[in-house]
């Protein structure tokens, strides 16, 4: 039987994040009651003109060059004509011929070998709103909050041939565009959509088999499954020699396959042109190098910076640099005077666990990348025990947003280094361990070891570790037998 | 020349439900029309850039500022059914 | 009391409120237009309301803005909030507008007020005012005949001197066909003059709103309150607005006047050739050079406009599919039923045609062959312009091949009225400007327009010469018969 390879091309909506639309200046947002975030131009009411929003052009300009995108020296917008109850003007604002951005790559890792992916393109459209069915049958309604929310569809070239690499591929342009801070990428709130385009062929032919596109797909994982089901029916399809069938399916997420949409419409005949009302847009070279210019440090580069310049493990530098926020934060905790090394390892061990726990992002933690480095100078100076610090100071700083120095202050967990002080307890810890004074006079020094938890004690934890071994060594010596002469 | 099949196809492309009477009133007249604007070809526009805006424009955009929106009611005012803040239309099914 | 000038002359000094001067314009509406019908809607107590207010800020010294007191009448293409806005369509029947056009906003604001609104053609597609949905408004000098199109009710208004002033749109010589016919003056500013925010589209690249008015001087008046930059235009210009006025010198002596040889061919009516040339002549007397131009693609207008402007319309008007707004069609078993029956039903038939042309021409595989073409002979029709205006200042034509013509006499041929557009859509095309003022009469009384068209951005020019015509002429002070008796009244209380 002949080997058959998969060929899948992706094309992926992002909503971007800007404060206004594209085309109006009502809000972008999510989640509000339906029909208030609309005006005359979203509503695509008669007269109503659109004007382009600024920095979701910045947006796009921005995405491309991350992508390794040409920028359209001329692009310009075009009306596509379709009817649909969710777009009120029955055409939508898009890009046809001449997109902002075009012939660029994205690089994944796939087996952990680096791999080129091409990019076709990169246009800006608008969305459209919001059709729910209604589950009695009465009739299905229509929320036009989210027409007209700046999209970038960014389409892939069919260079990917398996689940996998689609997934490498998504998660990857999910991080990019992250860091790029223009979009939230969120795929279960839909600012992130993803069609695929899947063909089967026997491996060593070059063209393209027969494709079906794929819709429906709610998570990276969900597509994942629809291309791994729909390439597997491909193949047997093709191996028992049937035809496959240009067609569009969608995504079965309870029973995880794809099902034909069985649509009865005719080809689409969108008759694309220049939108009247809108002026073309040109970017010159100065431009396009000057944003370039204002892009992030992105994540491969930066963990690889942060491995050599703080001396962290490529774990670490990897677990740091995954979010820009992430990144952001150890670096301002540096900035506020903590060594990269205890920086790394209290926000990897400790604050990221604590997010996890409660549910929270870093936007939302409360201790600030300061007080961070306060907390640690703290350890580091003996002002406080590392285990105070975990167990006393930590939680409550990340549950209030109080300073490390005011929670040290009211708790009095201020370590005490005082020789004198801590003699006093090493006496009271002998006072207290008679066994332990015999075991000494007896010569076996290592007993001397046990008397630290006693002392621990005794100073509530306050006593500074490195002082109590070092007077415990120095006032047990007393109690030894004299070493035997020099023969 | 434009057929009936090209007019039913363009009255189904343009949502217009059109009968056979409707059609056999329309085609003629489009067929004339069509017929007259053929004389375009005739000119030679090799090489001639297409004018989709009269004036030179360029790069007009706004600020990402957020401005007002309409109140619910006032964005449903004219709808021919509303339900719950909704647009209300007849049962999509894909 | 009729111009602009005389309103805005005797509001100034006090002879007349505003209060009154809404008062006779709406005494002259109720005579005048159950003849005419011209109104579709006249709002009398938000009219008396406004003015009522303008008086009491003017008495304790208030700025009311330039034009305060000015009645005046709006086509039903421009949004007015809260105010019935059908474009003459049966699918906008009760669609209501939640905002102002910005034209509304800065009359407003300039203190005029909007007193009702006037018919057109359905989508102002039409030559006639025959296309409207709902009423047919008649020609004041012989109410047999058609005022012109699309905006019909706004020329007939003004011409039968209900109002001193009335916005109308031209996307095709809307504006200056009805002008002409109706014997008053109307400007098509240049595309990007004036903002479309609230103009309900027909052709986008075309559509411009102008003023329609009984000189160019109460246009030059108006004109200012109307043009300028609107930031939810994209397309308009952001370009300082002259003051009109202060160019109607009356002198026109060295300026340089091109009269076309394309439009002074076979099909001209013999009385509109005599006129424009006689109107040639007159300028020729007042000091202006003239001489023979040639814009070689008029030919080809008409076609290219018609594929223009009907692909932009198939795209403008998807939207009217029963679903936000307007009119539904009931007894429907399905959402495509919904789209395809309210379609049918509520447009007329020369819309059906103008969108499934428009959608014709954009369809997969005819793009090229029509729309593309069309722009590429749209460029070439801009240059004839640019081409001219290196050796004149104006050019002269006649604004439409033949006087009003009777109710119904072209509304069975489609084709034989997109011809009559012949002298008006290569404007629209090129987006320069274009005024029509009277320029005579037939031998039955119906009045004949002149078109003066100009540069890019220089409708002072425009303003000017149909000033000093409009100084040495009479046409334009003329009134139909019945309107004449209707003064007489006034004067007699």
């Amino acid at each position: 039987m002949a080997q058959y390879e998969a060929v899948i091309g992706l094309e992926v909506h992002v909503q971007l994040n800007t404060a206004t639309k594209l085309f109006c200046r009502c809000r972008n947002h999510f989640g509000d009651p339906p029909n208030t975030n609309v005006c005359p131009v979203c509503l695509g009411l008669p007269g109503a003109l659109p004007v382009v929003n600024q920095a979701a052009v910045a947006h796009a300009v921005k995405t491309g060059l991350l992508l390794n995108c040409t920028i359209a020296a001329f692009s310009k917008f075009d009306r596509k004509h379709y009817f649909y109850p969710d777009l009120p003007k029955a055409y939508q604002i898009s890009q046809y011929d001449l997109p902002v951005c075009r012939a660029g790559w994205l690089e994944i890792l796939l087996n952990e070998q680096p791999r080129r992916i091409g990019i076709t393109r990169v246009h800006m459209e608008e969305d459209a709103g919001k059709l729910m069915h209604d589950e009695g049958g009465g009739g299905s309604v229509v929320d036009l909050n989210r027409t007209g929310t700046p999209l970038l569809e960014i389409v892939s070239e069919p260079e990917l041939h398996s689940p996998d690499a689609a997934y490498a591929y998504l998660t990857t342009l999910k991080q990019l565009i992250s860091y790029l801070g223009v979009s939230d990428c969120n795929m279960e709130e839909g600012s992130l959509r993803c069609d695929a385009n899947v063909s089967v062929r026997p491996v060593g032919v070059t063209t393209l088999g027969t494709k079906v596109e794929i819709k429906n797909m709610n998570s990276f994982k969900g597509v994942h499954k629809a291309l791994s089901y729909e390439i597997e029916r491909q193949t047997k399809a093709v191996s028992a020699g049937q035809a496959i069938v240009q067609e569009t399916r969608l995504f079965d997420t309870v029973q995880e396959k794809t099902v034909s949409m069985r649509s009865k419409e005719e080809a689409h005949d969108y008759r694309y042109f220049p939108d009247p009302d809108l002026a073309p847009m040109t970017f010159s070279a100065a431009q396009v190098e000057a944003v370039r210019a204002t892009l992030p440090e992105l994540p491969r580069a930066r963990k690889e910076r942060f491995a050599a310049q703080f001396a962290l493990s490529d774990y670490d530098a990897t677990l740091l640099t995954s979010e820009r926020a992430m990144a952001e934060y150890f670096e301002a905790t540096v900035q506020a005077g903590a060594s990269g090394k205890a920086a790394a390892n209290w926000i990897a061990n400790n604050l990221l666990t604590a997010l996890n726990a409660a549910h929270l992002t870093l936007a939302q933690c409360r201790i600030t990348p300061a007080q961070l480095a306060d907390m640690i100078a703290l350890v580091e100076s003996n002002a406080i025990s590392s285990t105070n610090a975990k167990n006393d100071v930590f939680p409550v700083m990340f549950a209030t947003g109080a300073s490390p120095q005011a929670i040290v202050d009211e708790k009095g967990l201020r370590q005490v280094s005082d020789t004198t002080q801590i003699d006093a307890w090493v006496r009271a810890a002998l006072e207290q361990n008679p066994a332990v004074m015999a075991a000494l006079t007896s010569g076996k020094a290592k007993a001397a070891g046990t008397l630290v938890g006693a002392v621990m004690r005794l100073s509530q934890g306050k006593a500074n570790p490195a002082l109590v071994n070092a007077r415990i060594a120095e006032l047990t010596r007393a109690y030894l037998p004299p070493p035997p002469e020099p023969a | 020349m434009i057929s009936h099949t090209d007019i039913a196809y363009l009255a189904r492309l343009s949502r217009l439900a059109m009968s056979d009477a409707d059609l056999a009133v329309f085609m003629p007249q489009l067929q004339q029309i069509l017929a007259y604007i053929e004389q375009l070809r005739a000119l030679d526009t090799t090489g001639i850039e297409p004018t989709a805006h009269v004036l030179p424009l360029r790069n007009v955009t706004r600020a990402d500022d957020v401005g007002a929106s309409l109140p619910q009611a006032a964005a449903l005012q004219s709808a021919p059914q509303v339900g719950d803040g909704f647009f209300c239309v007849p049962a999509v099914i894909e | 009391m009729e111009t602009v000038a005389d309103f805005l002359a005797a509001l100034r000094r006090g002879t007349l409120s505003a209060r009154a001067a809404v008062d006779l314009a709406l005494q002259r509406i109720a005579a005048a237009d159950p003849a005419l019908q011209a109104f579709l809607a006249v709002r009398a107590d938000e009219a008396r309301a406004q003015a009522a207010r303008i008086d009491e800020q003017r008495a304790q010294g208030q700025d009311v803005g330039p034009l305060a007191g000015l009645p005046f009448g709006v086509k039903d293409v421009i949004c007015e909030r809260d105010h019935e806005c059908t474009c003459c369509s049966k699918i906008l029947k009760g669609y209501r507008p939640p905002y102002n056009a910005t034209v509304i906003e800065r009359l407003r604001a300039a203190g005029a007020i909007p007193i009702g609104r006037l018919n057109m053609d359905e989508f102002a597609m039409g030559s006639s005012t025959e296309h409207s949905a709902f009423q047919q408004t008649r020609n004041p000098w012989d109410t047999t005949c058609i005022p012109g199109g699309s905006s019909g009710g706004s020329a007939a208004a003004v011409a039968a001197r209900m109002v001193p002033m009335t916005l109308g749109s031209d996307t095709g010589g809307s504006i200056r066909q009805p002008a002409a016919l109706c014997g008053v003056t109307g400007l098509k500013p240049t595309y990007g003059r004036v903002s479309r925010y609230g103009l309900v589209a027909y052709a986008s690249s075309l559509d411009q709103i102008g003023p329609l008015a009984l000189s160019a001087e109460d246009v030059a008046l108006v004109l200012p309150h109307l043009a300028g930059h609107d930031p939810q235009d994209t397309t308009s210009a952001a370009l300082p607005v002259p003051d009109y006025c202060a160019g109607l010198s009356g002198d026109i002596r060295g300026l340089r006047v091109g009269v076309p040889k394309e439009y002074f061919v076979a099909g001209l009516d013999p009385e509109v050739r005599h006129a424009v040339q006689a109107a040639i002549a007159r300028l020729s007397a007042l000091g202006a050079r003239v001489e023979e131009v040639s814009l070689p693609h008029t030919e080809y207008a008409i076609a290219t406009y018609y594929v223009v402007a009907t692909a932009e319309a198939s795209s403008n008007l998807a939207r009217y599919d029963g679903i936000h707004y307007g009119a539904r069609a009931a007894d429907t078993r399905n959402l495509l039923e919904v789209y395809t029956h309210t379609r049918r039903q509520f447009f007329g038939d020369e819309v059906i045609r103008r969108i499934m042309l428009g959608t014709y021409v954009l369809s997969a595989g005819y793009y090229d062959a029509y729309y593309l073409k069309a722009l590429q002979v749209r460029t070439l029709i801009k240059r004839d312009f640019d081409a001219a205006f290196e050796n004149v200042d104006v050019l002269v034509t006649p604004t439409s091949p033949t006087p009003a013509f009777k109710l119904g006499a072209r509304t069975a041929d489609p084709l034989q009225m997109y011809l009559a557009d012949i002298f008006t859509v290569s404007v629209n095309l090129a987006g320069i400007p274009g005024l029509s003022i009277p320029c005579g009469f037939s031998e039955k009384g119906l009045p004949i327009g002149l078109q003066l068209l100009a540069k890019p951005f220089d409708e002072a020019t425009l303003l000017k010469v149909g000033h000093a015509y409009q100084c040495a002429t009479d046409y334009h002070t003329r009134r139909p018969a019945n309107c004449t008796d209707l003064f007489d009244e006034e004067t007699k209380e």
